[in-house]
């Protein structure tokens, strides 16, 4: 896979030495696009309970404060994402505002 | 176990062991991450009384395992510290995977090494297999002929790592040097942590206002640029030894090189040796000298980087070269020491020296004045054409 981030290859002497690379670079880096079934989040049904938010191995569910500074639920991170199912998974049986459908390309 | 210190430098009687611990004293690394195995226990056993008894600041860190121990130095010097470790023989080996990963993300750790056989079976007495194992690691290589010069190697790598940007192991012969006490001259602490200077890393982990990722994955893209730059600072690190040496003597007294020449100027035979072995050839050599014979002695110090380009000049004009390794690489030819002098020679286009190789002193068998004497003797004759080179290797004193 190549990153598209990096099309330019640096040569031995312009790369950093002792495999240095700058602090954050993974959020750079396009890892969602081997997925297989996609979260939809269903914005009306979601109670922001955060329970998907912080299973995510992928910190893919994201958030922000709303007015009232209370963080809310703003949608998924489709860069990111893998489509594990696990945020559909842990919503709240009563809510069920993540569905899971087969990924579309 | 000797717990004296000398913060004013004096001379002596020390072993190889204690003399090193004693250096690591005086450098005062930030971390120790050590476990301890024969012969080199002594130096980090020591060392960690230090820290107990609150003669240095060192945090020492006690592992479980020496893959553990070259782990956490690893891991003290990538956050920023000044950090060492000591080892020998299968601790070595068991440090092998780490090894790699310490030059590769170019940290300057120093090491003490105690040369001593590698198992099975079973021996702890000296002989250069482990370090030769560890050849290819990207670690500088410098071994002593003695206590003294394991003390001012230690000193001096800790200078050469930081500007190489590389690993460097320092060695002596396991029980030959490691426990056996000679006079050292040792110097004041203030002059040592003069001469190493503070340590500032340029990039370090723990450095929160410029973060970075260290340790990542290469693949195609960069793996091989990177191996480059490794061997290419290994190359530089020729230059950076010497300036150190440089520096040593000026501020010591004490001439180092990447290779001593002893009695080479006009050597018509000559062995080409690394370590303790040294000390005996020179006693044969001064013998030989009285009787008229031109020997010569060429005791590699620097082994990585090899210094190849000048030692092919100090050998083009010797009649017979005979080298000798304390180590076998069982490739069904020639041992380590050997094959890199020879290709050397062959691709500097010199072919008139005879080189041949001997192995010697496996698992601490000894090697002595009469071995030697026997080497220059059979090197004399090939000198003169009364005998022919033998191509294969000769072993010293085995029972066949
Ligand atoms: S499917 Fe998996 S990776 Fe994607 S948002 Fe849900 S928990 Fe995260
Ligand atoms: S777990 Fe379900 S209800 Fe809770 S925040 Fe996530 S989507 Fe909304």
């Amino acid at each position: 896979m190549e990153n598209n981030n990096c099309k330019i290859k640096l040569s031995a002497s312009e790369l950093p030495i002792g495999d240095i690379v700058e602090a954050g670079t993974a959020q750079n880096f396009i890892t969602g696009d081997w997925r297989s079934e996609r979260p939809v989040w269903n914005k009306d049904k979601c109670i922001h309970c955060l329970a998907c938010w912080i299973s995510c191995p992928d910190s893919s569910v994201k958030i922000a404060p709303d007015e009232k500074k209370i963080t809310v639920i703003t949608g998924i991170d489709y860069d990111h994402c893998k489509g594990c199912g696990i945020c559909a998974k842990e919503c709240p049986v009563k809510i069920k505002a993540i569905t899971m459908e087969e990924e579309k390309k | 176990m000797i717990k004296t210190v000398y913060p004013k430098g004096r001379l002596v009687a020390k072993t190889g062991n204690e003399v090193m611990a004693e250096a690591m004293r005086q450098i005062e690394p930030d971390v120790v991450a050590a476990y301890p195995i024969t012969p080199a226990t002594e130096i980090v056993q020591i060392f960690s009384q230090f820290v107990a008894d609150g003669i240095v600041k060192s945090e020492y860190v006690a592992v479980e395992s020496e893959h553990s121990a070259m782990s956490a130095t690893i891991a003290a010097s990538a956050a920023g510290a000044r950090a060492m470790t000591g080892t020998s023989s299968q601790g070595l080996s068991l440090m092998w995977e780490m090894l790699y990963i310490a030059s590769g993300l170019r940290l300057p750790i120093v090491m003490a090494e105690v040369n001593r056989a590698i198992s099975a079976p079973i021996n702890i007495h000296g002989d250069q297999s482990d370090t030769m194992g560890a050849r290819d690691a990207g670690w500088i290589q410098i071994y002593s002929e003695n206590s003294q010069e394991a003390y001012d190697n230690m000193i001096q790598a800790t200078k050469i790592a930081e500007k190489a940007k590389l690993p460097v192991l320092v060695t002596t012969d396991g029980f030959i040097i490691s426990h056996c006490m000679e006079v050292v001259e040792t110097y004041p602490d203030e002059d040592v942590k003069n001469f190493i200077g503070e340590y500032k890393p340029d990039r370090y982990l723990l450095d929160t206002k410029r973060p970075y990722t260290l340790g990542s994955i290469d693949l195609q893209d960069y793996y091989f640029e990177h191996r480059w730059q490794l061997a290419q600072a290994m190359r530089d690190a020729k230059d950076i030894v010497l300036e150190v040496a440089k520096d040593f003597e000026n501020t010591f007294g004490r001439k180092y090189d990447l290779y001593e020449k002893f009695m080479m100027d006009d050597a018509e035979i000559a062995v080409v040796v690394i370590g303790s072995t040294a000390g005996t050839a020179k006693v044969v050599i001064k013998e030989l000298r009285e009787k008229g014979i031109k020997a010569g002695l060429i005791k590699i110090r620097v082994f990585r980087p090899f210094p190849a380009e000048t030692i092919v000049k100090d050998l083009a004009n010797v009649k017979a070269i005979a080298v000798m390794d304390r180590s076998d690489s069982c490739s069904g030819t020639y041992a380590p020491v050997y094959s890199d002098v020879v290709s050397a020679l062959y691709a500097a286009g010199i072919t008139g020296p005879k080189a041949i190789n001997y192995v010697y002193g496996l698992g601490g068998r000894e090697i002595n004045t009469e071995h030697i004497a026997a080497i220059y003797d059979k090197l004399g004759k090939i000198a003169s054409g009364a005998e022919k080179a033998f191509t294969g290797i000769e072993y010293v004193n085995v029972r066949f």
